[in-house]
Formats: C-alpha cells, sequence, structure tokens
C-alpha cells in the first residue's frame, strides 16, 4: 500500500490510535466532572449527586445532554469568529498534548509493531510545552471576542497567569532533561520502566515545582483567579452558553487529564507497574497491564487535583504573582543549580 | 510530485496567504492572530528541513510567548479600527519605497549567493536542526558568540525591569 512512496497503513494505525485516545480522554473527562462532584460531596460531608441512574452514575449524561440542549447565544457586539473559534482552540489545544504520551508498550497485532504512542518525537517534552503556551490562546481570544470587561480582564489574568507559571515548569523541567539526558517521552519512560528508580526519587522538588506550575496552568483552585466569580462575575466565558460553555469547562478537565498523564510519564513511571517484570507475559497483556497502570495513576493525580481544590480557598492576585516569580522561579533555579551539581560531583 | 513537495507548496501558500492577511487586516487582534498562523507555517517548514527543535523553539518563543505578549498589550491598550490615525499619502509612499528596497535586497543576495544558483531545497536532510548536534555546535564552535548574546539578553532583562520600576 504505498502511494505518493509512502506507508498508509501507518497513517490508518496512527489515525485509529488517536480516535481511541481522544474518544476514551472525552469519556474519562465526562466522568472526571462526575467525579469532581463526588469528591466535593466527601469533602464537605453530603451526598453528592445521586438522583441519576445507580449512584447518580448517569449524571455526567444527563449534564451534557442539558448543555446541548441550551440555547446558543452569539451577543450581537461580539466578534462572531473569533467567540467560535476560542471554546474550539482551548479544546484543541488541550486535547493536542495526548500526542506524545507513550499509553503502554508496543502492541503486536495482524503482523505489525504498534507503539501505543501517536508521535515519538525527539522532542516530546518541548512539543507539550509549546502546546500548554497555545492553550492559553483559546481563553484570551474567547474572552477578548465576547466584547465585555470582565470577559477581557479574566483572559489578560489568565493570559499573564500561565506566562508567570510557564517560566517555572520550563526550568523545573530543564533539571529533569539533565538527569534523564532526553527530550523523548518514550526513551524517559522506558529507562523509568527498564529497573531504574522513578525520576521523582531524583527530582523531588522539581516535581513539586512542575505540580504547582500544572495546577495554575490548568486554572485550578487555589489558582483560578480567572474565573474568580466574586470578582469577574463568571470570568472569561461569561457570554458563553449552551456547547461552548461546555467546550471551556471540559477542556479545563481534559488539561487536567493531560497534566496528570505527563507528570505520571515523567516523574512516576508512566506506564511502568512497580515490583512487577512485564517481560513474564506475552507482550500485547504487558502492554495492557503499561495502559491500566498509567490510567491509575492518572486517576490518582486527578484526585490530588480535586483534593487540593476543596481544601484550599483561592489566592489573591498579588499574593499568585509573588509566589510565581518570587518564590517558584527561584526555587526552579535552585533546583536546577543543585542537579547540575549533583551530576557533575558523581562523574 | 512527492509528498514532500505537496507539503511544500501547501505550507508555503499557507504562510504567504496568512502574511498578506497580517498586513490587510484593519483590526489588530486579528493581524496578531494571523501572525501567530504565518509562525505555525514557518515551523512546518522546519520540520520539512528536519530541524524539529528550530521548529518547536520557534512556536514557543515567538507563536507561545512574544504574541501572547503582543495580544496582551493590543487587548490592554483597546485600539479600535475607527480611532487608528490614518497614514499620510507621503508616509504610505515612504513605506512602500523602504519595502521594495529591502525586497530588492534580499531577492539580489539570494541570486548572487553561489551555494544557491541552481539547487532546489533539501528536505529531510541534514542534522543540524536536531538537538544534539545543535547544542554542540552551540557550545564548542560558536560559544563565545553564544554567551555574548546571553550577556545581551541579561543586560536587555535587567533593563526592562528598571523601566518596570519608574
Amino acid at each position: 500500500m504505498t502511494l505518493l512512496s509512502f506507508d498508509w497503513a501507518l497513517i490508518i494505525e496512527k489515525l485509529i490510535l488517536i480516535v481511541i485516545i481522544v474518544l476514551t480522554t472525552l469519556l474519562i473527562t465526562l466522568y472526571t466532572t462526575f467525579g469532581e462532584r463526588k469528591v466535593a460531596a466527601i469533602l464537605q460531608d453530603r451526598p453528592g449527586p445521586n438522583r441519576a441512574g445507580p449512584f447518580g452514575l448517569l449524571q455526567p449524561l444527563a449534564d451534557g445532554l442539558k448543555l446541548i440542549m441550551k440555547e446558543e447565544i452569539i451577543p450581537t457586539s461580539a466578534s462572531k469568529w473569533l467567540f467560535i473559534l476560542g471554546p474550539g482552540l482551548a479544546m484543541t489545544a488541550s486535547l493536542m498534548t495526548s500526542a506524545v504520551i507513550p499509553w503502554g508498550t508496543d502492541v503486536h497485532l495482524f503482523g505489525r509493531t504498534i507503539a501505543l504512542q501517536v508521535a515519538d518525537v525527539n522532542i516530546g517534552i518541548l512539543y507539550i510545552f509549546a502546546v500548554v503556551s497555545m492553550g492559553v490562546y483559546g481563553i484570551m481570544i474567547g474572552g477578548w471576542a465576547s466584547n465585555n470587561k470582565f470577559s477581557l480582564m479574566s483572559a489578560l489574568r489568565a493570559a499573564s497567569q500561565a506566562i508567570s507559571y510557564e517560566i517555572a515548569m520550563g526550568l523545573a523541567l530543564i533539571a529533569l532533561l539533565m538527569t534523564t539526558g532526553s527530550l523523548s517521552l518514550k526513551t524517559i519512560v522506558a529507562d523509568q520502566a527498564a529497573g531504574h528508580w522513578w525520576n521523582v526519587v531524583y527530582q523531588p522538588l522539581g516535581f513539586i515545582i512542575f505540580f504547582i506550575c500544572a495546577m495554575a496552568e490548568c486554572n485550578r483552585t487555589p489558582f483560578d483567579l480567572p474565573e474568580a466569580e466574586n470578582e469577574l462575575n463568571f470570568g472569561y466565558h461569561q457570554e458563553y452558553s449552551s456547547m461552548k460553555l461546555g467546550f471551556y469547562l471540559f477542556a479545563e478537565y481534559v488539561n487536567m487529564i493531560m497534566s496528570s498523564a505527563i507528570m505520571a510519564s515523567m516523574y512516576f513511571g508512566g506506564y511502568d507497574l512497580p515490583f512487577f517484570d512485564e517481560t513474564t507475559v506475552a507482550p500485547n497483556i504487558a502492554a495492557m497491564i503499561g495502559v491500566g497502570t498509567l490510567l491509575i495513576k492518572i486517576v490518582l493525580f486527578v484526585f490530588l487535583f480535586m483534593w487540593i481544590r476543596w481544601t484550599i480557598p483561592r489566592f489573591r492576585y498579588d499574593q499568585l504573582m509573588n509566589l510565581g516569580w518570587k518564590t517558584m522561579i527561584p526555587l526552579a533555579l535552585f533546583n536546577m543549580l543543585l542537579t547540575g551539581a549533583l551530576i557533575l560531583a558523581k562523574l | 510530485m512527492s509528498i514532500i513537495q505537496i507539503l511544500f507548496f501547501a505550507l508555503s501558500a499557507f504562510a504567504i496567504i496568512s502574511a498578506v492577511m497580517v498586513l490587510i487586516s484593519k483590526n489588530p487582534i486579528h493581524s496578531v492572530l494571523w501572525l501567530i498562523l504565518v509562525f505555525f507555517a514557518i515551523s512546518g517548514h522546519y520540520i520539512l528541513l528536519n530541524a524539529q527543535f528550530l521548529a518547536i523553539v520557534n512556536i514557543i518563543v515567538y507563536a507561545g510567548a512574544i504574541m501572547v505578549l503582543f495580544l496582551f498589550v493590543i487587548m490592554l491598550i483597546n485600539v479600535k479600527k475607527d480611532s487608528e490615525p490614518q497614514k499620510q499619502f507621503l508616509v504610505k509612499l515612504l513605506g512602500v519605497v523602504a519595502g521594495g528596497s529591502f525586497l530588492t535586497l534580499l531577492v539580489a543576495l539570494v541570486k548572487q549567493t553561489g551555494q544557491l544558483q541552481g539547487r532546489t531545497l533539501l528536505m529531510k536532510d541534514g542534522v543540524i536542526g536536531l538537538i544534539h548536534p545543535l547544542g554542540k555546535a552551540l557550545f564548542n564552535e560558536y560559544v563565545v558568540p553564544f554567551e555574548i548574546s546571553s550577556v545581551l539578553f541579561l543586560s536587555a532583562m535587567v533593563g526592562a525591569v528598571i523601566i518596570g520600576k519608574k
């Protein structure tokens, strides 16, 4: 199957993989919203959603249906194209991260070796960094196109917050790169799975910095300044209704899942199940075990995000900026220097 | 045509159309958004040249950071298309002359360079854009210019902080 001297079977294989990953992510996202409400309910000592279906399990479907059925409103003074582009960009950027995450070891099907990773580029980490910096455009464009001063203020807040925390995030990543010596996520995860310690052992401070910055990039409480209801009414999505609003809300959860997947892959061994030798089982079964392990790690991280959200109140804006510029960046620089010194001492 | 040529022409058309849209958009926000698309197209060209690192750094630095600041400033000062001052005819004429001369200069330079004469673009070839060769070249052969440019960045940063404090 070669047309234009190109292996089209590879394209089909990757397309199927992309569709599976996107659909699974969206399905998990649906149930993350349910999980968030349940976790909030448990932490606040109340039952939470329990009416739709057994244990309220159909609640996310009811929520989705409600969002779709609502009236689509585009404000007359809004910039129409950008108003529609905003939520689409937010969703696309958050889903694009999934391309470089290795979901498991290779699968052997129909005589082909299929890598459970859409693109093994040797700049995987930088790709994630680029996509994260794209994510802020969805919010900025949406907030500006709404032609509402609260939305605009919120969009500007989101942008400055994202830029501030991206710096510390990048510096934390540099320290990780110094220990791994590779930018490819596949190599990083394979190294951890091949019997070394997980990277969090070498980079505990780097992980904490990365985690805090990821929380800020996802606009989660205590960093949800762009959506501060009591100051900005609702934030950048104030003028949005129906599924366009739904896209913004879902994009936040997709972001959360993706950053959990990245943290699990970079610091916690990715698809590596600890104290288990994958070579003792068939390769396909080992791959499935890997996918399951990664999913469990993602769920644990998502739970951590929710736990923090329902425990800590929101920062004030100047506190947020002080934390970003005067605490996180010096800490990340110190971490980088320390890592460099330790590597030099070991040589 | 091979798939690389198809991609090359598609990306080039994409880049040129976006660049023209930057110029003819009345709204400065739209101009900035088109400019981001131009950077994406250029990154696509870098990938065709097997320079993945340069491609992604182009996106992170230009499309991701600098353009966000551009958007930020334009949104804050809130430029409306009505309030934009109309430029005089003479200023427009001078702009056309200056731009045209620069274009002539560039074309003349490219036509004179012996290395480029009679050659088509090498695609999917070379390693200088990958991270390892690039890092080795920067820190071995070009270490002095590299350090000088980093000092320049540092002084620009200090200057920005001092201006911001005033």
